[in-house]
């Protein structure tokens, strides 16, 4: 069974943990680098960056993270998430974990009041998705090895990068489970390239 | 179709603050700390609860140029407090952009009655409660969010252990009633049979519900997430400390790490003196915020 452990530090963890299991595979919350140890993919929940970033830092999780990265097992990034995994943060010198190329703007959509909700078209899915956008990050900028999956009012909200999958809003929110089994696809493939 | 203000939205953004440190701050300087350290949102007002319990007289809104400081100086969320029933001050902090208001006990209430519809505004509630039915009406008003009141101001956890565990123990009575008993219950708890039949159904509150009120130590912020809280509030306990820096970063700390012991003894170190606390049966039964709103 796959292990995918879910950074625990804050957020909404519980519900990328229900979303694993409710797709077979066994999730576990991290909230110490000893226990990457062993994991077959990584989720980066939504929540606040900024306090994400200052616990990641008190921690010393900067390098196990971007150790983890380097294996190539797969990591998933929600609104929080895919800021931390961002190569470039708009307005910011250094990025968190900077290994998804991709450029990122925090709060792009404005504040709480202009949150919204929204139908998207991803690329792959074969029926619209209801997203939840919270004070949500949109990417700028993509580098030529990302594939744009979906864009929402000229904005791209979701794209992957080799084992990297972010995006600007919270499949958390919804029981829609689709980016959570995309998600699983990608870490049956990784698994199977390393038995190959 | 692009929603605003959805239920989903508005309570969502609640869901991202879990595991977090909300912290009152009464200007930029101290909104800077409090991002610094941590914390996942702040909560701008013009006098921290212990100041208020002080100095007494009318607590109102703040002056928008604060919260408008504040905002203009993090790019966490900033929530901000109106009183209770207070439709204009509302409207108001709705009108500046403030990320989440927070119907307060904590300022002198503007109507004794009744509380403010919150399913009208797009900007969403976060909301005191001491027992099952009072989260029950607030939440049926539109609060997105949940706290419990505790005793704000105060330096004394007593208050707010008495109102999670509270709220928990009711929750979990629902949650184990057959269908048969839940009618009397919502009668008996003054909650709608609707939201009972939702909370036995999902096992849990059906919002974020957070712990506020009397907490000044890294240890009372473990002590509130070990007993279910998804977050803590924390009021006068950080800026009234003898160095807000330290307790601001021990405070986030031990939240998210709420069950490492050792941990917490180590952060709680030399953090320098904790906020000077108050005994509740000093306080006369009149001047309890806790007893503000139904």
């Amino acid at each position: 069974m796959k292990r995918i452990g879910v950074l625990a530090l804050q957020g909404a963890v519980r519900e990328h943990l229900l979303a694993i299991e409710a797709c077979g595979a066994k999730a576990v919350p991290i909230k110490k680098p000893a226990e990457l140890i062993g994991l077959d993919a990584l989720v980066l929940p939504g929540g606040e960056s900024t306090a994400m970033r200052r616990l990641i830092e008190r921690y010393r999780f900067i390098d196990p993270l971007r150790e983890f990265a380097k294996t190539g097992k797969p990591m998933l990034g929600t609104c929080a998430g895919l800021i931390l995994l961002a190569r470039e943060v708009e307005g910011y010198d250094e990025p968190h974990l900077g290994v998804m190329d991709v450029k990122v703007e925090r709060n792009s959509f404005g504040r709480q009041i202009d949150s919204f909700e929204a139908d998207l078209e991803i690329k792959g899915f074969d029926a619209s998705f209801n997203a939840v956008f919270i004070r949500a990050p949109h990417i700028i900028s993509a580098g030529p090895d990302t594939e744009v999956l979906c864009e929402y009012d000229g904005k791209i909200v979701m794209a992957r990068h080799a084992q990297f999958l972010g995006c600007s809003f919270h499949p958390e929110l919804t029981l829609d489970y689709r980016i959570t089994e995309y998600f699983m696809k990608m870490i049956s493939a990784e698994i199977q390239s390393l038995q190959a | 179709m692009n929603q605003q203000g959805t239920n989903r939205v508005k309570r969502g953004m609640a869901e991202m603050q879990k595991g977090g440190v909300i912290m009152d701050v009464v200007n930029a300087e101290q909104a800077r700390i409090a991002e610094a350290a941590g914390a996942t949102a702040v909560m701008a007002l013009e006098r921290v609860p212990s100041d208020i319990r002080r100095d007494g007289g009318v607590a109102r809104m703040a002056d928008p140029r604060i919260t408008e400081e504040v905002m203009k100086a993090v790019s966490i969320p900033v929530m901000a407090k109106a009183r209770i029933g207070h439709i204009v001050e509302a409207r108001v902090l709705e009108a500046m952009g403030v990320d989440y208001i927070d119907e307060s006990e904590v300022l002198t209430p503007a109507d004794e009655e009744f509380h403010l519809l919150k399913d009208r505004f797009t900007v969403p509630f976060v909301c005191g409660c001491r027992n099952l039915g009072e989260a029950a009406r607030r939440i049926g008003e539109g609060a997105s969010m949940l706290r419990t009141k505790g005793e704000p101001g105060t330096g004394n956890i007593v208050e707010a252990v008495r109102h999670m565990r509270q709220v928990n123990s009711e929750v979990l009575k629902v949650v184990h009633m057959s269908d048969d008993e839940l009618m009397t219950e919502a009668r008996n708890l003054g909650a709608s049979y609707e939201f009972l039949r939702e909370v036995k159904s999902l096992g849990r509150l059906p919002v974020v519900n957070f712990a506020a009120g009397g907490v000044a130590t890294p240890a009372d912020a473990a002590l509130m997430m070990e007993l279910g809280a998804d977050g803590v509030f924390v009021g006068s306990g950080i800026f009234k400390s003898e160095s807000p820096e330290n307790f601001a970063r021990a405070i986030v700390e031990a939240t998210t790490h709420y069950q490492d012991y050792q941990l917490i003894a180590d952060l709680s170190k030399n953090l320098g003196v904790a906020m000077h606390g108050i005994e509740i049966s000093a306080i006369a039964a009149g001047e309890r915020m806790q007893e503000r709103g139904w």
